[in-house]
């Protein structure tokens, strides 16, 4: 079973925006939070060339990534056509304004 | 609920096309039913002569397979001809009885060829050429006859002619014009065309009239009889001699046709519920026979029928590009000219070259190339751009190689590359792969070019090579859009010009705003319009405006430099590249303190930390700041550097003092953000060491003051930046320079680099605003400096607004 583990407040990562959450192995993790206050956990990895997704930019239930602007799913890791590969997603919930992760 | 049921008539180019862009914008709106004549899914028709030459399949030009359909949710009917449309039931029914009934119809049939009323025009062996039936036939009769005659020395004869001769026929065109292509090419080039074909073994009889055709024994066409008596053996032709609009089926529906389905600018025809699109259409009294046109209305029709209700189609300058192998061609628009254009005139007739370009009132109207038409897109793109060439008037006809770079080693003979050849530097694409995906994707735009194969996607330095390959590859099929109306991405129809205008007309001021007023596609764009919105935003009202740290790249948002391990870079300003021990003690213990793997100097004569963890950033900054060091924004779409020589200062040959100059303009534009990136330079005398002849604002220093040049770059484009005026004092310099890079703040699109900018409105524009009106130069220069009153170092605006936890990465214990 899922182990569900407080990472931090909803208002704590930026509408649009991210916060990278660092494992002591299996590398870093990016949470997301869209306009719609969505949250989404992928591994903080692009399939293309390893950038950190979590510096992109969030667009629907996408980000862009920073080193060369694949587009990547939210909610599966996979990499939007025309491009190929995905990356590891994790589950991830907000109650009551708290985000939690399933490590 | 039901959906509303779409049925389209004509299974192909245009009506499937306006399907594709219906489904993209407006997917699962209606329920699709399409009607195809044919047997065949989808196809692309323009690639029918390559398959009759026998340089591609059938298999490879079907654009839609029928996967495509099924998945799309699409009923299709292929071998079903529409009989009726019964307009009061609102229902089509095909010739088998098949009725379906609609909610919004879509009229795409397309055009037959004209088949000359002449005695003989019905026997077997005697055909168009339209569809893969024509092409099957005509390869088949080349398998089993000698002698064909291709009626119509147009672009579709001249292919079918040189299909036929290379599967081994004996073959005569025959023409009624007075040279070949006289509807593309003016007799010049079209004289030059008939000596080529003739080389390749065609044959040619001009002005030449049809009489008759004989049938042989076997009840098939045996030869064809011109007036004047003369008679050739014939046992196959192909009329070519024009095409007719299929509108007898409307027509009979009752909705009102002039040579064509009359539609108004959004595609609709005289029943709001029919639309029509293709080349059965009548726009404004044309009908377009070529695909690019048709692609134009498609979009325009899909916008209408998904209920966006945006978007005209107001008719289109067309390019022709005859796709025989080995032959260059190209025309686009007026090439004749009339009595008030002029011409420009380039013929080399023992080189093969000849070139012609029509121009009124200083713009470009048309154009014929024979023999080297690399330059074709881009002499169309000027004038679908409708730019003013007075100031590149002088080497206009030479191209664009002598007007700028168009890519690396200006290498633009983009059919004469060998598929081995390397386009795109940045992601090892070559020529092969590129029209391997064009033909197997059925791409037709420089953009699906970008996404499928990632040509010109990173500096975009060959996407001039990338479109000449699409142009040579489809030929009459590519059109580039014009640079003022092209969608500023896929979230959007609206251009980079038209947001700009709105948001300024409109007072837009959030980019929610943006969105909501010009009816954005998407919840909250993507990365590519939220930085341009937020750039026009925090541009046009720069004091009420909020920047969006959100709509930012990354850099912008670290206010550093990403790498491609993850880590930052970190430059600190150095004013006009000069510094200080006490700067540099503090540079050298910041690097220790945190661990920076390298140490750089720039070509923007500053010092670069490669290798700063992101949580560090804030500390080493702290750390900087403390020293009285600002951010060198060398990671911004922002003012980077003034580069200087060491001027008067020092210099036994330097006239001005090119620090002290180079430090006064950077510190007036410290913080300036702009469409792209800016670097200047100040050089102390002509030598000009500081490099400003490549610089986006480039000072030179004279003994009787500054010259400035504008508009250079060293990077992509390597561009060298031109003349605009001669001042006398460091205050001029200031309002000059100041003014034209406000005018480009204001003006440019994001993404658009100072020589892009005037590549685009011309020098003799930005003379106009700059030297010949003082008090709109004071204006812009006032607006400069109104916008940057409050600039102040990122770091210390993000400690006091933005939480510098961005910053902090959470720590998962085990």
């Amino acid at each position: 079973m899922s182990n569900w583990k407080l990472i931090c407040k909803l208002d704590d990562i930026p509408q649009l925006g991210s916060r990278v959450v660092q494992r002591q192995s299996g590398g870093d993790i990016a949470i997301f939070r869209n306009a719609e206050d969505e949250v989404f956990a992928l591994h903080d990895k692009c399939p293309h060339k390893s950038g950190p997704l979590s510096q992109g930019i969030v667009h629907g239930r996408r980000v862009t990534c920073p080193l060369h602007g694949w587009n990547i799913g939210l909610e599966d890791g996979h990499a939007v056509a025309p491009d190929i590969g995905s990356c590891s997603k994790f589950d991830v919930k907000v109650e009551n304004g708290e985000v939690f992760l399933a490590v | 609920m039901s959906k509303p049921r779409l049925v389209l008539i004509g299974n192909g180019m245009a009506g499937v096309r306006t399907v594709e862009e219906l489904l993209k914008i407006k997917p699962d709106h209606y329920d699709i039913t399409i009607f195809g004549a044919e047997p065949h899914p989808n196809y692309n028709r323009i690639l029918l002569s390559p398959v009759l030459a026998g340089e591609m399949t059938i298999q490879e030009i079907v654009l839609n397979e029928l996967d495509w359909y099924k998945e799309n949710k699409i009923t299709l009917h292929t071998g079903k001809q529409i009989k009726t449309i019964d307009r009061i039931k609102r229902k089509v029914i095909a010739e088998d009885g098949t009725e379906e009934e609609y909610d919004r119809l879509l009229i795409a049939t397309g055009s037959t060829p004209f088949m000359l009323p002449i005695p003989g025009n019905d026997l077997p062996g005697v055909i168009g050429y339209r569809d893969i039936k024509d092409t099957d036939e005509m390869i088949d009769a080349a398998a089993k006859h000698k002698h064909a005659v291709v009626i119509g020395g147009g672009l579709l004869g001249l292919e079918a002619a040189n299909g036929l001769k290379l599967r081994g026929m004996d073959v005569t065109v025959v023409h009624l014009g007075p040279w070949l292509l006289e509807r593309q090419l003016d007799e010049v080039a079209g004289k030059m065309l008939q000596r080529s074909l003739e080389d390749k073994g065609l044959k040619f009889l001009l002005e030449t009239q049809t009489e008759a055709l004989i049938q042989g024994e076997s009840g098939r066409v045996a030869a064809i009889r011109f007036k004047g008596g003369m008679q050739i053996p014939a046992d196959l032709v192909v009329m070519a001699a024009g095409i007719r609009p299929n509108y007898a089926l409307a027509e009979a529906s009752g909705i009102y046709c002039n040579r064509g389905i009359v539609v108004n600018d959004t595609m609709q025809t005289y029943d709001p519920k029919v639309y029509a699109v293709g080349e059965c259409v009548s726009h404004r009294g044309i009908a377009y026979g070529l695909v690019a046109p048709l692609f134009e209305q498609a979009k325009v029709a899909a916008n209408h029928l998904a209920g966006y209700g945006i978007g005209r189609y107001t008719g289109s300058v067309t390019s022709t590009k005859l796709k025989v192998t080995g032959i260059d061609l190209f025309s686009a628009g007026d090439y004749m000219g009339g009595k008030d254009t002029e011409e420009i005139v380039l013929n080399d007739p023992h080189g093969g070259v000849y070139k012609k370009l029509v121009i009124k009132d200083n713009k470009l109207v048309g154009g014929v190339m024979y023999g080297d038409t690399a330059d074709g897109p881009w002499y169309f793109q000027l004038l679908k751009d409708k730019r003013d060439i007075h100031d590149i008037r002088d080497s206009l006809i030479f191209g664009q190689n002598l007007v700028g770079d168009v890519g690396h080693a200006g290498n633009s003979k983009a059919a004469e590359m060998a598929d081995s050849a390397e386009v795109c530097g940045c992601n090892g694409v070559t020529k092969g792969t590129i029209v391997q995906a064009i033909k197997a994707k059925g791409l037709f735009t420089l953009d699906e070019v970008k996404k499928h194969t990632k040509a010109a996607s990173s500096c975009g330095s060959c996407a001039g090579l990338v479109e000449q390959i699409l142009a040579s590859t489809i030929g009459g099929a590519y059109t580039p859009a014009s640079s003022d109306t092209k969608p500023l991405c896929a979230c959007t129809d609206h251009s980079h010009k038209k947001v700009r205008e709105t948001i300024v007309a409109q007072h837009l001021t959030t980019k929610e705003a943006v969105f909501a007023f010009m009816e954005w596609k998407t919840p909250n764009g993507c990365d590519k319009c939220r930085p341009a919105i937020n750039y026009y935003l925090i541009s046009t009202f720069p004091h009420e405006s909020k920047d969006d740290p959100q709509s930012r790249f990354i850099n912008e948002r670290a206010h550093a430099n990403i790498q491609k391990d993850g880590t930052y870079s970190v430059v600190p300003r150095m004013w006009g590249g000069l510094t200080t021990p006490a700067e540099l003690r503090a540079i050298a213990d910041a690097a220790e303190k945190y661990n920076v793997p390298t140490v750089k100097v720039t070509g923007g004569q500053r010092i670069d930390l490669l290798g700063v963890k992101k949580e560090d950033l804030p500390n080493i900054w702290a750390d900087l700041n403390a020293a009285g060091m600002v951010s060198g924004h060398a990671y911004g779409k922002s003012i980077r550097t003034v580069k200087t020589c060491v001027g008067a200062e020092h210099c036994r040959f330097g006239t001005q003092l090119a620090m002290s100059m180079g430090v006064k303009l950077e510190k007036m534009l410290f913080d300036m953000y702009a469409p792209h990136k800016v670097k200047l330079a100040v050089s102390g005398c002509p030598r000009n060491c500081a490099e400003a002849g490549i610089k986006d604002v480039g000072v030179i220093g004279v003994d009787s003051g500054y010259e400035i040049y504008i508009g250079g770059n060293g990077g992509i484009k390597t561009e060298v930046a031109q003349f605009l005026c001669k001042v006398k004092s460091d205050e001029e310099v200031m309002e000059y320079s100041g003014a034209f890079l406000q005018l480009y703040r204001e003006e440019g699109w994001y993404l658009e680099r100072t020589c892009h900018y005037m590549e685009r409105v011309g020098l003799d524009y930005i003379k106009g605003k700059i030297l010949e009106d003082e008090e709109a130069r004071k204006a812009y220069y006032f607006r400069l400096l109104d916008s940057l009153k409050d600039a102040k170092d990122p770091w210390q605006t993000s400690r006091e607004e933005q939480p510098i936890k961005q910053f902090i990465p959470i720590k998962l214990e085990a």
